[in-house]
């Protein structure tokens, strides 16, 4: 795939003209998709998909272009000539662009992932079928390559490519009471996979318990990893870019220019030497291993794009035109994992949040739903699962004032999302003991 | 043009129960200015196709980008492959489907095609409209942009069937964001709820060209309002908050995968079960929802859905009470319920599933002015901005960019951040006025997130504005 995309990148070069400079990404994956439903297959299949993404740039004039590749090099040449030639006619008729800006000193480089995935799913797909037997399993498991590539007239070539899977499913006891789990990775592992479905199958004993429905109040909470991970997630729309900052209408613009801080035990980097998305992006540039976005509950420093940096003269830190973070690295706090029931005592074990929206974007507050295996717990014990419940509380509040605590171990949670294709976005989040957590209908 | 990719299909279709193709090619060219700057013109070339196999009770389909007869062939064994390897594990014996042999077109309506004007004009009309939002110092940051899609898709069975359609889309959206210290508001042009199909004619039945002034003038409004007071109060929304009330506890509750269970562990399940259909009172006397992929101009109109099937007008709740529920073939068959025409993919790269379409709130009697007249103490809020509703789709909170006190029958002050929150199974039994055929507003969304793997498709709500009894509102920190 390599070798294809770069021969696709030389192509791009020959036809050039002297005065035009490019810049091109390269995305592509082969992708098993099987989805379940009441353990049986729901729908299974192979998507294969390869995309070009051109800007073509001649002076301070560009215009952007995609086109989808067919794997085969002949039809390729043909069909990104033809991109190229389109956009080469758009150029007279465009403006120069002020805020263009683009890597110019070539770094070139290299990400190889070792497929260590079976030949084909078909054995996988009957082992998850086989642990659903008896229970009713609901889920996606998705498997396969995925390969980045950026290039550019420079002479500039970077690569990536992994072969992961990420099975993300729910066993469910009725209604809306269910477990779930992900189970994501390079190699899958019968033996952990097993441990999986032993813990989701224990938790699911204790769904069957009369479930308890609480009044709307203030209430003391711990937030696994994975409903954690909402917030931050909901945070990243918005909250660092420095576009948003710079126009005000970043949803943290109270922590960042005014007295607003977070917990000093909160720490926050868009890590991207730990993660597993690409180091490179759209213009060339390539990011740095850490960006440390809040220190200490202080805010700290924007995601910068390319574009951002030259409208706002301020040096880029590689960040996508979007400026949300893809590797997320939320520092971990004291509480060890096994004493977080004995500090809640009394009060609402959240393992999963759900559709998070600001209901107030100045004040940085949001609402969401409690979801799948949320617990009653009093004196340091479960003792109900706990129907759903709305919440609706200020950033500052909970990840502020009210947080007591951050577990000692984090979660590393590889997104399953697959909008357009399958995500290479990660968090490592720890746990969150609050207090005072809104709960609202 | 196309006929070199059916010629391919139909020389490598597999002898099996049933074999079909779906090639879907989509241009779009999105055109933006912000802060009087053109932002870089992007393009897209999209084409592919997905083959699906359905033999020996089991199903399966495989997406490709190579459209020669050796990639739609590899593309058939994958589906065929997959087909055999679930048969006999499948949700449901595929074999019993009755998916058509379909046969016909659709094509979108278009007054004023989108090349009608030169990029350039394109350009300098977006810029005219940035500097008429740009009204004031406290405008921080203004845009205007047209994001147009024209996507040609041809269904094909190996059996004979055929369905080309042509559609063409125009979203086009206006913002100002007004600031003043760590206060900040926006007001758009309701959202992207004008995306529509057509062309540029879309802009002049929209308003497009006399938005910008008024949505300038109600951000800075926006920046010294008070927040919306809190309390047990009526509520009247207009059409483009309406449209994301009934997208998401009306229609969403209403798709017959959900109450299924195929989406359990992603965008959740449904309070609605198979036996409330014929019976189940979802709202006042006046609640009138039709699935309507028959309204020309409509964003998620067509003639025939990605399964083939024709698609017609049908009412989902009649005078309050759930008549029928949204489910193609696949689900209709599962459940032995009656659905429609809605099993649709994004792309090719994506399989059909139930979604929405085009899904209506009908007119009823009253005026603006009638509905305003009959609250004593109320709120009108406009233009969503904030939204969420729990995995069953029955707790909901919803927040709107704009909000009008509504005191003793009249329009009194600003308020921002307007927010409401309710319970779908009994928020659309205080349904106690809707508005007239003149109050209708066409509208909808480009952005519906369902499904495993993850789709996002078009929707289309036309509604009027609607009175609410007794809603739970509150406002800002």
């Amino acid at each position: 795939m390599q070798e294809y995309f770069f021969h696709i990148a030389d192509h791009l070069s020959s036809l050039l003209h002297a005065d035009e400079i490019y810049t091109c990404s390269f995305s592509a994956e082969d992708s098993d998709f099987v989805r379940f439903n009441r353990s049986s297959v729901r729908q299974a299949g192979t998507v294969s998909q390869r995309y070009l993404e051109l800007d073509l740039i001649k002076g301070r004039r560009h215009s952007e272009g995609t086109v989808s590749l067919s794997g085969d090099a002949d039809v390729d040449r043909t069909r990104v000539a033809q991109l190229l030639a389109a956009s080469r006619e758009k150029l007279p008729y465009l403006p120069e662009d002020p805020h263009l800006l683009y890597a110019t000193e070539v770094r070139s480089s290299e990400h190889h992932g070792k497929n260590q995935l079976p030949e084909d799913s078909a054995a996988i797909v009957a082992s998850i079928l086989e642990a659903g037997r008896g229970h009713d399993l609901v889920g996606i498991y998705a498997a396969g390559g995925i390969h980045n590539g950026f290039a550019n007239s420079f002479g500039q070539r970077n690569w990536f490519s992994s072969y992961s899977y990420n099975f993300d499913w729910s066993f469910f006891l009725q209604g809306d009471k269910a477990v779930k789990t992900g189970y994501a990775g390079f190699v899958w592992n019968p033996a952990e996979f097993a441990r999986k479905v032993e813990v989701a199958r224990e938790e699911l004993t204790v769904l069957a318990r009369p479930p308890r429905t609480i009044s709307p109040g203030r209430y003391r909470v711990y937030l696994a990893p994975t409903a954690l991970v909402e917030i931050i997630g909901l945070l990243s729309w918005g909250g660092f870019g420095l576009k948003d900052h710079r126009t005000k209408q970043t949803t943290l613009l109270k922590m960042a220019e005014g007295n607003a801080r977070l917990h000093p035990m909160l720490s926050l980097t868009e890590n991207t030497r730990d993660g597993v998305a690409p180091n490179f992006q759209d213009a060339g540039f390539l990011k740095p291993d850490q960006v440390l976005l809040i220190d200490h509950g202080e805010f700290r420093n924007c995601l910068v794009s390319p574009r951002s940096a030259q409208e706002y003269a301020v040096p880029t830190n590689g960040a996508g035109d979007s400026e949300m973070p893809e590797s997320i690295d939320l520092a971990a706090g004291t509480v060890a994992s096994q004493d977080v029931l004995r500090q809640l005592d009394t009060g609402i074990y959240i393992n999963n949040l759900w559709y998070l929206n600001y209901s107030d974007r100045p004040a940085c507050r949001i609402t969401g739903m409690t979801r799948f295996a949320t617990f009653w717990v009093e004196r340091g014990e479960i003792h109900a699962p706990l129907n759903v419940m709305r919440f609706d509380e200020t950033l500052y509040r909970m990840l502020g004032e009210n947080l007591e605590g951050l577990t000692s171990e984090r979660d590393f949670i590889l997104d399953s999302g697959t909008y357009g294709s399958r995500s290479t976005s990660s968090s490592r989040v720890p746990g969150a003991l609050v207090k005072d957590f809104t709960f609202t209908l | 043009m196309y006929e070199h990719v059916v010629d391919n299909f139909r020389s490598i279709a597999p002898r099996v129960e049933f074999c079909s193709l779906r090639l879907v090619h989509a241009r779009s060219e999105y055109v933006s200015v912000r802060q009087n700057i053109l932002q870089p013109v992007s393009s897209s070339e999209d084409m592919g196709a997905m083959v699906t196999v359905i033999d020996k009770s089991g199903m399966g389909y495989a997406g490709t980008s190579d459209l020669t007869a050796a990639g739609l062939r590899r593309a058939a064994e994958h589906a065929g492959s997959w087909a055999h390897s679930s048969a006999g594990r499948s949700v449901v014996n595929f074999s019993t489907v009755p998916f058509p042999r379909p046969a016909g077109e659709y094509a979108s309506p278009v007054q004023k095609v989108w090349n009608s004007l030169s990029l350039a004009e394109k350009i300098d009309m977006l810029r005219a409209e940035n500097v008429r939002l740009k009204t004031d110092d406290r405008i921080v940051d203004w845009d205007a942009s047209l994001w147009y899609t024209e996507s040609d898709t041809v269904f094909v069975t190996a059996d004979g069937g055929r369905v080309d359609q042509r559609f063409r889309y125009l979203v086009p959206m206006l913002s100002a964001t007004a600031n003043a210290g760590t206060e900040t508001q926006s007001r758009t042009f309701a959202g992207r709820g004008y995306c529509r199909q057509g062309g540029l004619e879309i802009l002049d039945h929209s308003g497009f060209f006399t938005a910008a002034p008024r949505i300038a003038d109600e951000a800075l409004q926006l920046l010294l309002a008070p927040n919306c007071p809190s309390g047990i109060q009526d509520v009247l929304l207009a059409p483009d908050q309406m449209i994301l009330q009934i997208h998401e506890s009306i229609g969403h509750p209403l798709e017959l995968d959900r109450i299924l269970g195929d989406e359990r562990n992603y965008a959740g399940t449904s309070f609605v079960t198979p036996d409330m259909f014929g019976s189940y009172r979802y709202g006042s006397d006046l609640l009138n929802i039709t699935f309507d992929p028959t309204r020309a101009e409509e964003f998620a109109s067509y003639g025939f859905d990605d399964d083939g099937q024709p698609a017609r007008r049908e009412h989902l709740v009649r005078d309050g009470i759930l008549v029928r529920g949204l489910g193609g073939m696949t689900s209709q068959a599962r459940t032995g319920l009656s659905g429609v025409a809605n099993a649709r993919a994004t792309s090719w790269n994506r399989p059909p599933i139930d979604r929405m379409a085009n899904l209506n709130l009908e007119p009823g009697t009253a005026s603006f002015a009638d509905m305003v007249a009959a609250i004593e103490n109320g709120v009108y809020m406009q233009t969503n901005c904030s939204w969420s509703i729990d995995d069953s789709r029955n707790k909901f909170q919803f927040g709107c960019e704009w909000g009008r006190r509504i005191e003793n029958g009249k329009l009194t002050t600003v308020v921002k951040n307007p927010n409401y929150r309710g319970v779908s199974a009994t928020f659309w039994r205080s349904l106690k006025m809707v508005g007239g055929p003149e109050t209708v507003e066409v509208l909808g969304s480009p952005y519906c997130g369902k499904g495993e793997p993850n789709q996002v498709i078009r929707v289309g709500h036309a509604s009027p504005p609607c009175l609410f009894a007794d809603v739970e509102v509150f406002g800002g920190e």
